[in-house]
């Protein structure tokens, strides 16, 4: 995992479909030019396509290619992540004749994609999760992800405002680098509003685990939290408990803002439907599609929700100050001389960490300031 | 009188014997048959109804339901492999309930075989990495399996502890213990994102059948079907195990070892869900992780009812919901259905099969009881 070509989607883009954007006008685009290629697209789901969450978030993307022309859509929800999804994957090869598959679940990679890659080679395999080596893996599989953790910061910015007793709640799935990083950035973004801010953490060691969610976060909220986000694959549950008990809530995934109304501050979101655009353009261009790609902010592979009514003027301001030095690519929410909650300098002082930095990849602590722990 | 005997009616009396105790038999084993498929159709027609009134053609799910399921070899296989675990996990559940026991908590032996599965093989692994490994692999998933539902029916015997009860609790303390470990001591630090035990090599993993492309934890599964099938019905054991699932009283009257009974059945129940373990870990996924909690334990519960507990007519029954479930997908993708379509499909069956139950006894021509009762009340006229 240590020398992975970065490639960035505006890269990706610049290097795979400049010759195409530069010989259509768009008149051609839609029209003649790749109208002949008909695709079929298999989309497969490890929970409910409806779940406010992961889930949805990949749903809504696929939906973004409905209106591509020549594509065909095949989609399936609620496939576990054992032999069935690769029956699902062949089943979806085999007799819907899908050329481009998108199981989007992290634990579809390895074995059981990886599997699938090798037993069919002219088909074409995108993974949302981050495992993709050129050494290891097939050149029919690919992985994208997105720095969401910009998001979360975002988040913590705006929970950072609204909270009056300083203490702010994360409801998480399992302690693993991804929700850490997570966490670790909801409570930065909070202390760069307030430093005495302090977040606790609760893990409820499954994905989709409904009713301890739901004990989480009236846990947090009985402890003294009033505004509370998670990472769990829906966020359903989260979002109405915290809103029900009156604490504010920061969304996760997808908009949850229908769920907590007027409580809802903002939200960390996915925006697969750029990303999955782009896949199927270049591949009905003709072109290969990248293998390992990844974007943050300002590459559109995450976007915001937009600003609650509870949002005050001054939280607004800076949201969208940082917001704005996000999308020019130069912020790094893991700044040099950080201590993780044990005292233990865990980004080496005069050293950022940018999105891109590999180190982030293999995070196993909880900074200074949140209350919790990995093990 | 008595001395002048006509052999040849005595032949015919003894051939028309003969011809009802085949008669009787025959009757005997053809009602769970006509009783469970008279289920099955009505179950489908309710569903058909519910379809009707999601404005869904019946017709065609029918249809998909084969194409997808049972079809075509590639769906047959389809079907084959996602049986391969619910033949053990029904298991879990049939061999208890003849001894009267209702245990659900397949799922955590599952669980906790897969990580002793896993675990034994990380130092067995310098060793082999074939039979003895998987030997091993099979011993120790079946062995932690096998306690732990061991342990629920031990507090059902000893203590008085409800069965069905403690068995699903133990299953959330089976996958809160796996998951503990997972990622703590027995994580494989590369795993970041989805912890899991070290992985097996790939030449320590199961392959496909022959000329199949279903991995051997099906014919294991079918194998063990048939070895549960021959201790109930044709060993003195499960002649006791079945006595005391009648009626426990007389059974502890008549002297049978009842607590050796409850424990040893449900350590070879949960053995068999642990061994599932240890299979999803040796053929599926290659280490054990949160992905094998995939509910197969409870779909075994579904199996072991609709199979009516018994071991033989739980491989025809797993293939039976295998193939719905390789069906439910294409269902999703052609007819635009949700994922629970296939559930409430299930649920209907489910209730089917257990409304069918007070049908049994009722038939006279599968009761030859009943024809005794007739020609009783003919002759006495």
């Amino acid at each position: 995992m240590t020398k992975l070509p970065s490639i960035s989607r505006r890269h990706f883009l610049q290097t795979t479909l400049a010759g195409a954007a530069a010989a259509a006008t768009p008149g051609l685009l839609s029209s003649s030019a790749f109208a002949a290629t008909p695709l079929t697209i298999g989309f497969i789901y490890v929970g409910p396509k409806d779940d406010y969450g992961y889930n949805q978030a990949h749903a809504e993307g696929a939906a973004a290619l409905k209106s591509i022309e020549g594509v065909t859509l095949v989609e399936e929800e609620n496939v576990p992540e054992t032999v069935d999804v690769q029956k699902t994957m062949e089943s979806m090869i085999n007799l819907d004749g899908a050329k481009l598959l998108f199981p989007t679940s992290f634990g579809y990679f390895d074995p059981h994609v990886l599997a699938m890659a090798k037993k069919y080679p002219d088909a074409q395999f995108r993974h949302c999760g981050g495992l993709w080596t050129k050494e290891k893996h097939p050149a029919n599989v690919g992985s994208y992800f997105g720095y969401i953790h910009q998001g979360q910061y975002l988040n913590g910015i705006t929970a950072g405002y609204a909270s009056k007793s300083k203490k702010i709640g994360f409801v998480a799935a399992k302690p693993i680098p991804q929700v850490l990083q997570n966490i670790n950035a909801f409570l930065l973004g909070a202390r760069s509003v307030d430093p005495s801010i302090t977040c606790q953490v609760i893990f409820t060691g499954e994905w989709s685990l409904a009713v301890k969610e739901a004990e989480a976060t009236n846990a947090l909220i009985d402890q003294g939290a009033d505004v509370i986000t998670c990472h769990v694959d829906s966020p359903k549950v989260v979002a109405q408990t915290a809103a029900g008990r009156g604490a504010f809530v920061c969304g996760y995934h997808a908009n949850q803002s229908a769920l907590a109304g007027d409580k809802y501050l903002t939200g960390a979101e996915w925006a697969w439907g750029n990303v999955y655009t782009d896949f199927i353009k270049t591949m009905q261009a003709g072109k290969p599609i990248g293998n390992f790609v990844r974007g943050g902010l300002k590459d559109g592979f995450v976007k915001m929700s937009p600003l609650g009514k509870a949002v005050s003027a001054d939280a607004r301001t800076k949201f969208e100050a940082t917001q704005k030095t996000m999308l020019g690519g130069n912020f790094a929410v893991f700044k040099g001389g950080l201590k993780d909650n044990k005292g233990n300098v865990v980004v080496p002082a005069g050293k950022d960490y940018t999105e891109q930095a590999i180190e982030l990849e293999s995070m196993n602590y909880l900074v200074e300031g949140v209350i919790g722990s990995v093990a | 009188m008595a001395a002048e005997i006509d052999i040849s009616s005595v032949a015919s009396a003894t051939r028309r014997f003969t011809l009802l105790r085949v008669q009787e038999e025959l009757a005997r084993r053809l009602e769970p048959v006509a009783i469970t498929f008279l289920a099955i159709l009505a179950g489908m027609g309710l569903f058909s109804l519910f379809l009707l009134a999601l404005g869904k053609s019946p017709v065609q799910f029918v249809q998909l339901i084969y194409a997808g399921g049972f079809g075509t070899w590639f769906s047959l296989q389809n079907a084959f492999s996602r049986a391969a675990p619910l033949l053990l996990t029904a298991l879990c559940v049939a061999l208890p309930a003849r001894l009267g026991l209702t245990v659900i908590g397949g799922e955590g032996a599952l669980a906790l075989g897969g990580l002793g599965a896993a675990a034994i093989a990380v130092p067995m692994l310098s060793v082999s990495h074939g039979w003895p490994l998987w030997i091993a692999m099979g011993a120790s998933g079946a062995v932690v399996g096998g306690l732990w539902i061991a342990f629920a029916g031990a507090l059902k015997h000893y203590r008085g502890v409800n069965e069905t009860i403690s068995s699903l609790l133990l299953t959330y303390i089976g996958i809160a213990v796996m998951n503990h470990l997972i990622e703590g001591v027995l994580r494989d630090p590369a795993s970041l994102n989805k912890p899991s035990t070290f992985p097996l090599p790939a030449d320590a993993m199961f392959g496909k059948i022959w000329g199949m492309d279903v991995h051997w934890g099906f014919a294991i599964g079918i194998i063990c079907c048939l070895l549960a099938w021959v201790l109930i019905e044709r060993t003195t054991i499960g002649f006791a195990a079945r006595v005391s699932g009648g009626n426990l009283r007389a059974a502890q009257i008549q002297g049978l070892p009842v607590g050796k009974l409850i424990v040893g059945f449900t350590f070879l129940a949960g053995a068999f869900a642990g061994l599932a373990g240890m299979i999803e870990v040796a053929a599926v996924q290659g280490s054990a992780n949160g992905s094998i909690i995939a509910g197969y334990g409870y779909t075994g519960i579904l199996v072991a009812f609709l199979a009516r507990h018994n071991p033989l007519a739980i491989i025809p029954v797993s293939i039976l919901l295998g193939g719905v479930a390789a069906a439910g997908g294409l269902i999703q993708r052609r007819m635009g259905l949700p994922d629970a379509t296939v559930l409430v499909l299930q649920g209907t069956l489910f209730i089917s099969v257990l409304f069918f139950e007070t049908l049994y006894g009722r038939f006279k021509l599968f009761n030859p009881e009943m024809w005794q009762i007739t020609r009783l009340g003919k002759d006495g006229q």
